[in-house]
């Protein structure tokens, strides 16, 4: 049987360390055997192994879960782990994910820009009476279909593929994203969380929130979950403008947020 | 009670650049098939001068109507680009960033975005000489005059460009609106995305031939209209 040789692959990685005194970005090249199943965690392993211990990068599940790897591939955010070689040229470029702070090579700390998303935008059950919030308390049964819409939304890794691939957060800094956006739309379905839409629109409708997407669509093509970012991100859109063009939002009755929580 | 002190302001502009954006497309979607009917003869489109006069509502020709017609485009059209300035990059730093984004990202809509910037910028004064004119000498309106305009008046360059920004700008805008509204979205919104596309690209396509054709009618036109006028002018 005549057998293909395997494939040689280039592999580019834009190198920098923050912490280094005197560091400065550049590219290290590596010239990898491509093995069948190969994905882009293995390559990583096997330059840290073979060419270079120093290569910083991020992986945890390698199982697309987590969300750890995220990084640039050929331009493009995805999950290393869940990427094959096999789908990507020769040569390949590899590149932290923008917007979040860099810990070094590829590694960002995406952690700390979810926390302070989710803390913005409280993403939490919301609900008035104390005695809800009892965590002993039974909870009451959900409409399956109810809650497989919101278990669906729920399903967002935070890996910041979304966040790296969107055009407006890369201009307007203080944009929530679309994983931001994704988590009041999860929130708002759900019947246990009592906040009203006005109460969304403090959080979201401005032009930081869901105004300030100028559809580009790149959250939603990027997605390595697949969610349905645009969607619910018109969803959300609709409902805003109909806070904001029907109600009188500074007379709301709105959940008192700011003690409680 | 928590503090809330968010303004509607932000909904009202969204809407109002969607419902301005919606109806300046749906202008221009009309005015090319319009004007289009020069394909069918100068007759043709004498009659569709002569009804957007009010010819055949008052038995005589009121220019004025076009005028009037070119102040709520201009106004739709000066408001639309008022609030579609806000998102576009205003500062160096900030286009420098998107470039940088959209050259990596190589991601079709996050293009077609630059694209509408390009256009709209462009359409500041390209659109702008094309209404005043318009509403300054409706009169003017015909298939012969017209085509002298197109020739003589040296207006094909700038009606060619035109074309081609409005065109892009109004089909990439109606495809953005519906998805940023979630309209037509069905029962899967991903194969709906799709399907919005490709009506979108045939659209373009489509709209910059019919384009193409009506100008290169009135260049015809006008070339002739000139030609015999040499000729008359040397017997």
């Amino acid at each position: 049987m005549n057998e293909q040789s395997p494939r040689k692959l280039t592999i580019n990685i834009l190198r920098y360390d923050p912490h280094v005194k005197g560091d400065k970005p550049h590219v290290d090249t590596f010239e990898i055997e491509e093995a069948p199943g190969m994905t882009l965690f293995i390559v990583l392993n096997d330059i840290r192994e073979h060419h270079d211990a120093s290569l910083k990068f991020d992986f945890v599940c390698r199982a697309g879960i987590c969300g750890s790897c995220g990084m640039l591939i050929n331009g493009r955010p995805g999950l290393a782990c869940s990427t094959l070689t096999s789908k990507l040229p020769d040569v390949i470029n590899l590149a932290p994910l923008p917007v979040f702070e860099l810990i070094g090579d590829l590694s960002v700390y995406n952690g700390k820009w979810m926390r302070g998303m989710n803390e913005r935008l409280e993403t939490w059950i919301h609900q008035k009476e104390k005695e809800m919030r009892d965590i002993n308390r039974i909870e009451e049964p959900m409409d399956p279909d109810l809650s497989e819409e919101i278990y669906e939304l729920d399903r967002c890794i935070e890996c910041g593929c979304c966040v790296a691939g969107c055009g407006t957060l890369q201009m307007n800094e203080n944009f929530v994203g679309a994983v931001g956006l994704n988590k009041i739309a999860r929130y708002r379905l759900d019947p246990r969380d009592e906040r009203e839409d006005a109460d969304y629109y403090e959080l979201i409708g401005d032009e930081d929130g869901v105004f300030g997407c100028m559809t580009l669509l790149g959250c939603e093509d990027v997605c390595p979950k697949k969610l349905p970012l645009q969607s619910k991100i018109a969803y959300l859109r609709r409902q805003m403008v109909k806070i904001g063009l029907t109600k009188d939002i500074h007379k709301c009755d709105c959940l008192e947020h700011d003690e409680e929580y | 009670m928590s503090k809330l002190h968010h303004s509607r302001i932000p909904a009202y502009l969204d809407v109002t650049q969607s419902v301005t954006g919606l109806l300046l497309a749906l202008f221009i979607v009309a005015h090319i098939i319009f004007e289009a009917s020069i394909l069918l003869g100068p007759g043709a489109m004498e009659k569709m001068t002569l009804f957007f006069e009010g010819y055949y509502l008052f038995g005589e020709r009121h220019p004025i109507i076009i005028t009037i017609l070119g102040i709520i485009i201009s106004a739709l059209f000066l408001v639309h680009a008022a609030l579609a300035i806000r998102k576009i990059p205003s500062t160096w730093h900030q286009y420098r960033t998107f470039r940088k984004h959209m050259k990596r990202f190589r991601h079709d809509d996050t293009t077609l975005w630059m694209v509408q910037v390009v256009t709209g910028f462009a359409m500041f004064y390209l659109g702008s000489v094309h209404i005043y004119m318009m509403m300054a000498n409706p009169s003017k309106i015909g298939p012969y005059l017209s085509a002298q305009r197109v020739v003589e008046g040296w207006m094909w360059p700038l009606y060619l460009a035109l074309l081609f920004c409005v065109v892009l700008h109004a089909f990439i805008g109606l495809y953005r609106l519906a998805l940023k509204w979630g309209w037509f979205e069905g029962s899967n919104y991903r194969q709906s995305r799709r399907i919005m596309k490709r009506i979108m690209r045939a659209a373009i396509l489509i709209y910059i031939v019919i384009g193409l054709a009506s100008l290169g009618t009135y260049v015809s036109i006008g070339l002739d209209a000139g030609q015999k006028r040499i000729e008359k002018a040397q017997q």
